[in-house]
């Protein structure tokens, strides 16, 4: 798809000139507060792996069991935001388009898992999913597993994941034309067809949004699933956890080389991420 | 109005509080509390709210002096990685000398810190024993029993607890002590064993939590005093089994030279560990489920704790050094346990 000639054809400067006053000041505070805040910590992550060398961050990092945590935590993290991402449109769809009673109960509700410490949530999960648990008790003698399992590491990713997508669907559907539906249900669009075509790209860009984050938190996420996994080496042991398990052996360039990894995969899939939502924000427009 | 100024003596009063807390109480005017920060593992949150208390009215009773000190409590390994980070410790009481060993690896304390106190630095042990359901409906007396076929043992992952540590050397020594036992029967025997554990949870509380009140498991592998902390608090629903032999766990106490050597309190902090184990002491600690050290204390509770075959690690592994590197370290024995076939 190509564009118009408009604003790419612009000369390669440092900064745009603009009408807004200021530039240097707040840029300048920006920068500051960015490198206290992410970018030192960040550089000592950087800084910290390669005590033994790159042999030894190679050696760490390529281990069966670092290997097997991060496929876990990077496919679960996977799963439950498409999940999530399906899940919180739903519920935002719900939340914005209908009115019932205790909406508002329901919508400060979605913000839970925000305040809540994770280890409570964990906790909660175990005791519900566990064999005697009330929902564990139902299923695992249908042969369903999901406390102790790799699929707990999924259902608590599922708690962190959804309200990043609901407040990043949310703005946008409110302000939403209910006109553009109209509109489409005059034209002689059936239902499917206004929500593939009308409403579906207007939201793709905030739901996008929305998926990113809520991997970018799962991945991360250690509080709640150390509770529920079982944190079987090989199986049910997240890469997080095996960060923690080297700095117990005060093991720092160890647990700063499964960090780095982590850290380059998940800006990575940022990035693409990123990429995808600016494509569609354009094409959208 | 009176009501609006007691809020703000309150308040000054929570304030100097937490200020004393930070170690920022130095500016604070009147006859100054000497405070102390204890650095210490989960277990002991219990036994040394009861010491500092009779601690407090010893030392004042001796020398006049008000002394207050502060409780900090964690995994054992996470606390020593916080006096390592800045934590300021005046005394660290742990669960392993392993950890205190990183400490004086860092130049926090003398090497030789072991031997400053009696019995390895060590005024209380406790062993490693099993809880289980009442009734014992397994029956599981000994460490044999735990790898019978349809046995689910629950036991942390001794690479983020202390307490696992003790559990792993306790099954492996029973591997070696057996009839006909090595260490390729130990190897076997702890093999076995971790194929019947369904959950590694991160530290002794979270096994005790995931036992005793999400149902996982028919036994599980606890601090002797953690054990007892149950029965107390769920009576009527497990039974304590004490196997035939153990290790002989022996939580260490320090004082961190780097720390108290830029105070004027040191002896106080010397003090503190060293009032451990007098007799007033032994008894708090054989009342908080600990075996006292003290011969005549022990006696008067030699019929809380069963009497069975302890061993030291030093006896048997040389030491918590090369326990460490043999058992714990990346690629050693635990780890082999789960390497891929």
């Amino acid at each position: 798809m190509k564009t118009d000639s408009p604003p790419s054809r612009r000369a390669l400067r440092w900064r745009e000139p603009s009408v807004l006053p200021g530039f240097i000041p707040s840029f300048g505070f920006v920068v500051v507060y960015l490198s206290l805040i992410v970018l030192i910590p960040l550089a000592a992550l950087v800084a910290r792996p390669w005590e033994r060398g790159i042999g030894g961050f190679l050696r760490t990092v390529t281990d069966a069991r670092v290997v097997a945590a991060l496929q876990l935590s990077f496919t679960s993290a996977l799963l439950a935001a498409l999940v999530s991402a399906l899940m919180g449109l739903v519920t935002a769809w719900v939340l914005t388009r209908y009115d019932f009673p205790l909406r508002s109960l329901l919508d400060a509700a979605i913000d839970l898992p925000f305040a809540l410490p994770t280890a409570v949530a964990g906790i909660a999960l175990a005791t519900l999913y566990g064999a005697h648990g009330w929902i564990g008790g139902r299923i695992e003698p249908l042969g369903l597993k999901i406390a102790y399992a790799p699929a707990g590491v999924f259902v608590a990713l599922l708690i962190v994941g959804l309200p990043f997508v609901v407040r990043s669907v949310q703005p946008v559907l409110a302000d939403f034309e209910a006109e553009a539906e109209e509109a489409a249900l005059t034209l002689g669009a059936h239902p499917g067809q206004i929500a593939n075509r009308v409403i579906l790209p207007a939201l793709a860009p905030a739901l996008l949004s929305g998926f990113s984050l809520a991997f970018a938190r799962a991945v991360g996420e250690y509080g709640s699933v150390i509770f529920i996994a079982g944190n079987m080496p090989m199986r049910s042991e997240i890469a997080p956890l095996l960060i923690i398990t080297k700095l117990e052996q005060f093991d720092y360039a160890g647990a700063a080389a499964i960090g780095l990894v982590m850290l380059v995969l998940s800006f990575g899939s940022l990035l693409v991420l990123n990429r995808l939502q600016l494509a569609l924000s354009r094409r959208g427009v | 109005m009176s009501s609006r100024r007691h809020l703000l003596a309150l308040a000054l009063g929570g304030f100097s509080a937490a200020a004393g807390l930070a170690g920022l109480g130095s500016a604070m005017a009147a006859p100054q509390p000497i405070t102390l920060l204890n650095v210490s593992y989960d277990p002991t949150r219990e036994l040394y709210k009861a010491i500092n208390v009779s601690f407090a009215a010893a030392w004042r009773a001796k020398t006049g002096q008000e002394v207050r000190i502060n409780q900090s409590h964690g995994g054992s390994s996470a606390q020593a990685r916080a006096v390592i980070d800045g934590l300021q410790a005046d005394v660290v009481t742990l669960a392993l000398a392993y950890d205190i060993d990183a400490l004086a690896d860092r130049g926090l304390l003398a090497p030789n810190w072991q031997s400053r106190l009696p019995n390895n630095a060590s005024p209380y042990t406790s062993t490693i024993v099993f809880l289980v359901r009442k009734g014992n409906p397994k029956a599981i007396h000994d460490w044999g029993d735990l790898i019978r076929p349809g046995v689910s043992v629950i036991t942390p992952n001794p690479k983020t607890s202390g307490g696992a540590r003790w559990n792993f050397l306790s099954a492996y020594l029973y591997g070696l002590k057996l009839a006909g036992g090595s260490p390729a029967k130990a190897k076997d025997f702890v093999t076995k064993l971790y194929a019947q554990v369904p959950v590694l949870d991160t530290g002794a509380r979270g096994s005790t939590n995931t036992f005793t009140q999400r149902g996982v498991g028919d036994v599980l592998l606890a601090w002797e005093n953690e054990a007892f902390l149950s029965l107390d608090e769920f009576p009527g629903q497990f039974e304590v089994v004490t196997p035939s032999l153990s290790m002989l766990a022996e939580p260490p106490v320090a004082v961190v030279d780097k720390v108290t050597a830029k105070k004027a309190d040191r002896n106080v902090a010397e003090a503190y560990l060293r009032y451990l184990y007098t007799h007033e002491a032994q008894v708090i600690i054989g009342q908080n489920h600990y075996r006292p050290r003290d011969p005549a204390v022990a006696a008067q509770f030699a019929a809380k704790f069963p009497k069975l075959t302890l061993y030291t690690v030093d006896a048997v592994f040389g030491g918590w050094r090369k326990a460490q590197a043999a058992f714990f370290a990346d690629g050693a024995l635990f780890d082999q346990i789960y390497k891929p076939r």
